[in-house]
């Protein structure tokens, strides 16, 4: 049977948020094609997040279990679900962008001779479906070509989870074959670091620094701003991979999410990457000297000009006002 | 040990991107490209790799003519040789069919270890390396930082979402795709530059490689993405605009 296939990707950990969200992008994809919605997950039918569902529940959903799937392989997690689509034969595949998704998904799709199209954040009629290009500069509209099913992967945040009333549905349990021997990677237990010793997360005012400071030499000029407003020192992913500031001062998907009242993003561009860990700030600030870049979209004040020239401009501003 | 890296080059970080007249691509015409930031960090593993073990890094790169500056780069910065995959149609060919043609081009070599960017700056699809992997029949890891040769195989360490990380090993050969930042870039001395010169390139045309097949990925066309946020852009002199932003903070916003 024709289907969309919304895939819980991680196990039933309470990051079920993105799942409904993906069932959220799974609704809409079956408004538009009539088909039926389906739900699969790796884990214990009794456990798992497929027993109540926000919103619509689907027609029908999978459990996947193996205990060669206890813990997160890309061979382990390809094997069980390009046996469960062979077997369901979805027209499409949702699944959440996540880091686990980016890795083994690619692969999943290309067993199948397909592609994913991936970190969408709109579908429009057809099906089209929107991603970002050039780091947010540019959407693409894509489409998927040939046979077999349509894989696709969406944004957080993108498809808003669906707040009527729960619901349940009839859950068959799903059991791959696979033996021990055809996973080759060994993963071990997951780690941080060190212990951080910045907590950016309760800042109440923030000054990120991105790669249009060019410099390490020129690092005092946000540094005096920051000073002056009272505020953290943050940056984006380049400034960090540089050594210019360490990497626990990181806002963005791949460091920490931030909320301050006041976030002004100096000489960064405003890839999703970084903008996933600052948007939900109080108000924005953005000097960018590109007119187009994409960190205006978020920001509620703009400042389209070189930050050589505003930010000492304004840390002396700020020093007069207070 | 072995090690191929395929490099692919991107406007550069600061270039302006226009839309082309008929909104299919970008305008090409007077963009400045550099090499794609984290296959940089793939090159710079490869390079110390090879430091301490010993072997041969091979750089590859698909397109047309312009990706030359990127392979001698590649090889004033060490790189022993490289291959280039001549093709002008980069922009109509998906993932899929750009990892068909880095395939064709990889296996004949037999490398121990294939490196690559976690993804491209432009189309940020992050799937080229581990496509790769599948069509080649080999193990792979994502997001990597860190890569230490064991007895066995590898063992390398892996970014994962948050702050956190994982060692994970695998078996040679293997594909890595590298995350930036988990070294420091070299630079390319004068006398890698000079050497660079003398090293083979050796241009494969991608019609010879009979990876063709159509695309299953298809962008239609591409726009300006819409605002999601009413900004108020303060103009004037520098002194104005802070002027005006510390006013606006002050008393509407009232974040100051």
């Amino acid at each position: 049977m024709s289907s969309v296939l919304v895939v819980q990707e991680a196990r039933a950990d309470g990051k079920s948020r993105f799942f409904q969200e993906s069932l959220a992008a799974g609704r809409i994809l079956a408004g538009l094609t009539g088909l039926p919605l389906e739900a699969a997950a790796i884990g214990n039918p009794n456990s798992s997040v497929l027993a109540e569902f926000s919103g619509p529940p689907p027609a029908a959903a999978h459990a996947v279990q193996h205990p060669l799937l206890e813990t997160y392989t890309s061979d382990g997690y390809v094997l069980a679900f390009e046996q469960l689509i062979r077997k369901l034969q979805p027209a499409f595949v949702v699944f959440p962008h996540s880091y686990q998704v980016r890795d083994f998904v690619p692969r999943l799709a290309a067993r199948f001779g397909k592609g994913l199209i991936g970190d969408v954040t709109a579908i429009e009629a057809g099906p089209t479906f929107v991603r970002q290009l050039f780091q947010g500069r540019v959407n693409g509209m894509y489409r998927d070509a040939g046979d077999g099913p349509c894989f696709i992967s969406i944004q957080s945040g993108a498809f808003p989870p669906d707040s009527a009333t729960a619901g349940a549905t009839t859950i068959h349990p799903f059991v791959p074959e696979m033996i021990a021997a055809q996973i080759r990677t060994h993963p071990g237990e997951p780690f941080r670091a060190s212990a951080r010793t910045v907590d950016l997360g309760s800042a109440q005012a923030i000054v990120a620094v991105g790669r249009g400071i060019k410099e390490e030499a020129n690092m005092p000029l946000v540094r005096d701003l920051a000073a002056a407003l009272g505020a953290e020192l943050a940056a984006s992913r380049p400034i960090c991979d540089n050594g210019w500031l360490p990497m626990e001062r990181q806002v963005g998907s791949s460091g920490q999410t931030v909320a301050p009242k006041l976030y002004l993003a100096a000489g960064i561009s405003g890839a999703i990457q970084h903008l996933v860990g600052m948007k939900g700030s109080q108000c924005i600030v953005a000097i960018n000297k590109d007119p187009d870049a994409p960190i205006f979209e978020v920001a509620d004040y703009g400042i389209a000009a070189d930050l050589f020239e505003v930010i000492p401009a304004l840390t002396e501003a700020i020093k007069a006002a207070r | 040990m072995k090690i191929i890296v395929a490099m692919k080059q991107v406007p550069a970080p600061d270039a302006q991107i226009r839309i082309d007249a008929a909104g299919r691509w970008i305008d090409e015409s007077g963009l400045q490209w550099a090499l794609n930031e984290s296959d940089a960090y793939a090159l710079e593993e490869a390079l110390q790799q090879k430091e301490k073990h010993g072997g041969e890094v091979v750089a590859v790169c698909a397109g047309p003519e312009r990706v030359g500056s990127t392979i001698r780069e590649a090889l004033a910065k060490g790189a022993d040789r490289a291959i280039h995959i001549d093709c002008d149609d980069l922009a109509s060919r998906d993932a899929l069919g750009i990892a068909r043609l880095l395939a064709a081009a990889i296996q004949p070599e037999s490398p121990d270890l294939i490196l690559t960017g976690l993804q491209s700056e432009d189309l940020g699809l992050g799937q080229t390396g581990v496509i790769l992997a599948e069509l080649l029949g080999l193990p792979h890891a994502t997001l990597i930082l860190h890569v230490e040769k064991t007895e066995s195989g590898l063992r390398v360490k892996r970014e994962l979402e948050e702050g956190w990380f994982q060692n994970v090993e695998l078996p040679i050969p293997a594909v890595l795709t590298i995350q930036s930042g988990g070294n420091k870039l070299r630079y390319a001395t004068l006398m890698g530059i000079k050497r660079a010169k003398t090293k083979e390139v050796r241009r494969i045309a991608a019609a010879s490689l009979a990876a063709a097949a159509a695309p299953v990925v298809l962008l239609d066309r591409i726009a300006l993405p819409q605002k999601q946020k009413t900004t108020q852009m303060l103009s004037g002199s520098p002194q104005e605009a802070a002027a005006a932003l510390v006013e606006k903070l002050k008393f509407e916003a009232r974040a100051l």
